[in-house]
C-alpha cells in the first residue's frame, strides 16, 4: 500500500515544476510543455484521491483534465504556429505587442 | 519495504527528475522528449497505483498524441537550435518562483498533517475491480452518472478541431507577402 | 531436478523463459527471415529468381546465406554520424522503432491455457489498448530520425511519417472499437476465447472477419499505414525522398530501422490474426478434440496444444505474405491520397461501423429479452 500523501506530495512537487517552468522559460513551446506538466501534477493527485478513497471519481476527472488538456495542446500550438507566421520567433518576450 | 513501495520511490525520483530536465534542457526537443519520459514514468506510477486504464490512456494521448504533435510543431517551425537561453533569471520571475516555491511548502504541510485523512470511502475497491474488470466499471460510470460532463467534452473536442483549423490556416488574401 | 521445477514454478521465470522464446525464437526468426523471402517473394512477382548468389563453397541454399551475409555487411559497415546531427538522439531514434514493434507480443497467446500454463507473456485487463498505448511511442522513431539527420529529405520524410502515423492512429483505434462492442471484453484471452463459438449449431466460428467485416479492412489497412509499408510508404517513398526519415542512416544503425519494419510485419500479422482470423484457434477443435455435427475426434491435450500453435503460426505467416504481397501490388499512394482515404473515407466508415454495431447488439439484445 503505497501511501496517499506520498503520491500527493509527489503531485505537488510535479506541479511547482511546471509553474517554475512558466514563470521561467521563454520558448512558447516549452512553455506549454510546461503546462502539460502541471496538468499531469493534477492528474496524479487526482489519481491519488481515487486510489486512497477507493472511489471513481478521481478517474473520470483524470480523463475531463485530459481532453481537456488535448483540446487545449492543439488551439496553443495553432496559436503559436500562427504567431511564428507574423512574427518569426516563438520567444515570449519578443511578442509584446500589447505591452504598454 | 514492499516491492510496491520501492518501485513508487524509483518512478517518483525519475519521474520529478524529468520534470527538472524540461525545465533545464535548452533545445525544445531535449525538453519533449524529457516530457515524455516523465509522463512514462508517471504511467508506471499509475499502474502501482492499481488504475491500468488510466495508465493506458496517459501514454496512448499524452506521450503519444500530444506530445508528437509538439514534436511536429517543432520540427515545422524548425527550432533546431535554440538561440535565446534556456533560463533566464531576473527579479519578478525570482520572486514568482520563491513564491510558488513556498506554496508547495505549505502544499506538502497541509498533505502531511496528521488531520489530512484519507480513508476509504467508496466501494471500488482492488478486489472489487479485479472481479469486474476496471475498464467496464470505468465504461459503466462514464456512460451513466458522467454522461453530461462526457457530452459536453465531445463538443469541446470539436471546437477546438475547427479552432485550430481556423487559427492555422493560411490565409489566401495575404500570400502574396511572407506567407 | 526437484530445484529446476521450483524455480520453472516461479512465475517470474516463466515470463521471462516465454519472453526469450516468444520474441527470441519466433519473432526476430521470423522478421529475419522475412528480410530475404520479400526479395524472394518480389522477385516470383517480377518473374526471376532473386538472391540466391551468396555462398559456402558449393552450398547456396536457394539465397537462404544471403540473411547472413547481410548481417555481417552491417556489422562491419563504418557508422556514420552526418555532421550537424544530434548526436544522442540519433543514437536512440533506431530504438523507439524496433521497441514499439516488439512490444506488441506481450499479450498475443500462441495456445489455450494448459491448467494455469498460459502460452502468452502476460494477460493484462486492458489488453489490446496496452498494444495501442505502446504502438502509439513508434511514431518517436521516425520523428526523431527525421529531425535529428540535419538534412532536408530527412525531414519530409518525418513530417509525412508523423501526420500519416497520428491519423492512422485514430482510425487504428475507431476500428477496434466495433470489435470491443461485440466481446464486452479488451482483454486478450477473452476476445479470442469468443472467437471459438460458433453459429448455426457448432457450423460457422464467430471469427472477428465475420462479425466484424469492415472492422478487418480498415484495422488492416490502418495498420498497413501504422507500419509504413506500401501503398503508405509515402515516408520513406524512394523516388521522391530517396529513403525519407533514416535516409543518413548506415551500418548497424539502418538494420536496427528495417528490422524494426519487419518485425513490424509480423506483430501486425499476429495482431490481424489475433483479433480477426480466431487466434491459435483451428474451428472445430476444442480443448478435448474436434467436435462437428456430433461427431467427436478425441485428442491428446499435448496434440491439441501443438496443433494450436502450429494453426497460430500458419495463419501469422500467411498474413505477412499478405502485407508483401500487396507491396508488390499496389503502387505507391501520393500523400494527399493518404490523408483524403484517412479523413474522408476511413473516419466516417469506422464511424458508421461503430453505429451500425450498437444498433445490431441493441436489436439483439431487445429481441433476446423478446
Amino acid at each position: 500500500m503505497i501511501p496517499v500523501s506520498h503520491v500527493l506530495t509527489l503531485s505537488a512537487i510535479l506541479f511547482t515544476i511546471g509553474v517554475s517552468g512558466v514563470i521561467l522559460r521563454r520558448n512558447a513551446i516549452v512553455v506549454f510543455m510546461c503546462i502539460e506538466l502541471m496538468l499531469n501534477g493534477v492528474n496524479l493527485g487526482f489519481i491519488g484521491f481515487a486510489y486512497g478513497m477507493q472511489s471513481m471519481t478521481g478517474v473520470m476527472f483524470m480523463f475531463f483534465v485530459l481532453i481537456v488538456a488535448a483540446a487545449e495542446a492543439v488551439i496553443g500550438l495553432a496559436i503559436i504556429l500562427a504567431i511564428f507566421r507574423n512574427k518569426g520567433t516563438v520567444d515570449i518576450e519578443e511578442i509584446n505587442l500589447l505591452r504598454w | 519495504m514492499e516491492m510496491q513501495l520501492i518501485f513508487f520511490y524509483v518512478f517518483a525520483v525519475l519521474s520529478v527528475g524529468g520534470a527538472l530536465s524540461v525545465l533545464l534542457f535548452r533545445s525544445p526537443v531535449y525538453c519533449a522528449m524529457a516530457l515524455v519520459g516523465t509522463f512514462g514514468f508517471l504511467s508506471a506510477i499509475f499502474i502501482l497505483l492499481n488504475s491500468e486504464f488510466v495508465a493506458a490512456i496517459q501514454l496512448l494521448i499524452y506521450a503519444g498524441a500530444i506530445m508528437v504533435l509538439f514534436l511536429f510543431v517543432i520540427m515545422l517551425l524548425n527550432l533546431r537550435t535554440d538561440k535565446s537561453p534556456g533560463l533566464t533569471w531576473s527579479l519578478p520571475k525570482l520572486l514568482g518562483v520563491a513564491v510558488s516555491i513556498g506554496i508547495l511548502s505549505q502544499m506538502i504541510g497541509v498533505i502531511n498533517s496528521p488531520a489530512a485523512k484519507i480513508g476509504p470511502k467508496d466501494i471500488f475497491s482492488p478486489q472489487y475491480l479485479d472481479e469486474k474488470g476496471s475498464v467496464k466499471v470505468i465504461g459503466e460510470i462514464l456512460f451513466t452518472d458522467y454522461v453530461l460532463p462526457f457530452e459536453i467534452i465531445s463538443v469541446l473536442l470539436m471546437v477546438a478541431v475547427i479552432g485550430a483549423v481556423i487559427i492555422a490556416k493560411r490565409h489566401d488574401t495575404d500570400s502574396g507577402g511572407e506567407g | 531436478m526437484d530445484a529446476i521445477l521450483e524455480i520453472l514454478v516461479n512465475p517470474a521465470v516463466q515470463a521471462i523463459l516465454k519472453i526469450a522464446v516468444i520474441v527470441m525464437g519466433f519473432v526476430m526468426l521470423t522478421g529475419t527471415v522475412l528480410t530475404l523471402m520479400e526479395r524472394k517473394w518480389m522477385s516470383a512477382v517480377q518473374d526471376r529468381l532473386g538472391p540466391n548468389r551468396a555462398n559456402v563453397g558449393r552450398f547456396t541454399g536457394h539465397g537462404i546465406l544471403h540473411i547472413a551475409a547481410d548481417g555481417l555487411k552491417s556489422i562491419f559497415k563504418e557508422d556514420t554520424i552526418p555532421e550537424g546531427a544530434d548526436r544522442v538522439i540519433f543514437t536512440i531514434a533506431p530504438f523507439f522503432a524496433l521497441f514499439a514493434s516488439i512490444v506488441i507480443w506481450a499479450i498475443i497467446p500462441f495456445a489455450a491455457p494448459i491448467g494455469g500454463f498460459t502460452f502468452q507473456i502476460t494477460d493484462v485487463d486492458i489488453g489490446i489498448l496496452l498494444v495501442l498505448a505502446v504502438t502509439s511511442m513508434g511514431v518517436y522513431g521516425a520523428v526523431l530520425a527525421g529531425w535529428c539527420s540535419n538534412n532536408k529529405f530527412a525531414m519530409l520524410g518525418a513530417t509525412r511519417a508523423t501526420a500519416q502515423m497520428l491519423s492512422y492512429e485514430i482510425f487504428l483505434g475507431l476500428s477496434l472499437v466495433g470489435v470491443f462492442m461485440v466481446n464486452g471484453s479488451v482483454t486478450v484471452s477473452t476476445l479470442v476465447e469468443n472467437q471459438n463459438t460458433y453459429w448455426f449449431d457448432g457450423l460457422i466460428p464467430k471469427w472477428g472477419v465475420f462479425t466484424q467485416p469492415l472492422a478487418f479492412v480498415l484495422f488492416f489497412t490502418a495498420m498497413l499505414a501504422e507500419m509504413k509499408r506500401l501503398p503508405f510508404d509515402a515516408p520513406e517513398g524512394e523516388s521522391e525522398i530517396i529513403a525519407g526519415y533514416f535516409l543518413e542512416y548506415s551500418g548497424m544503425r539502418w538494420s536496427t530501422f528495417m528490422l524494426a519494419e519487419y518485425l513490424a510485419i509480423v506483430g501486425t500479422a499476429g495482431l490481424t490474426v489475433t483479433l480477426f482470423f480466431g487466434g491459435y484457434h483451428i474451428p472445430w477443435l476444442f480443448a478435448d478434440g474436434f467436435h462437428l455435427f456430433g461427431w467427436i475426434l478425441e485428442l491428446p491435450v499435448w496434440l491439441v496444444a501443438l496443433l494450436q500453435i502450429g494453426a497460430f503460426i500458419t495463419k501469422t505467416i500467411f498474413f505477412c505474405w499478405l502485407v508483401i504481397i500487396l507491396r508488390w501490388t499496389i503502387p505507391r499512394f501520393r500523400f494527399d491520397q493518404i490523408m483524403e482515404l484517412g479523413w474522408k473515407k476511413m473516419l466516417p466508415l469506422a464511424l458508421a461501423n461503430v453505429m451500425v454495431t450498437a444498433l445490431v447488439l441493441l436489436a439483439i439484445d431487445h429481441w433476446q429479452a423478446g
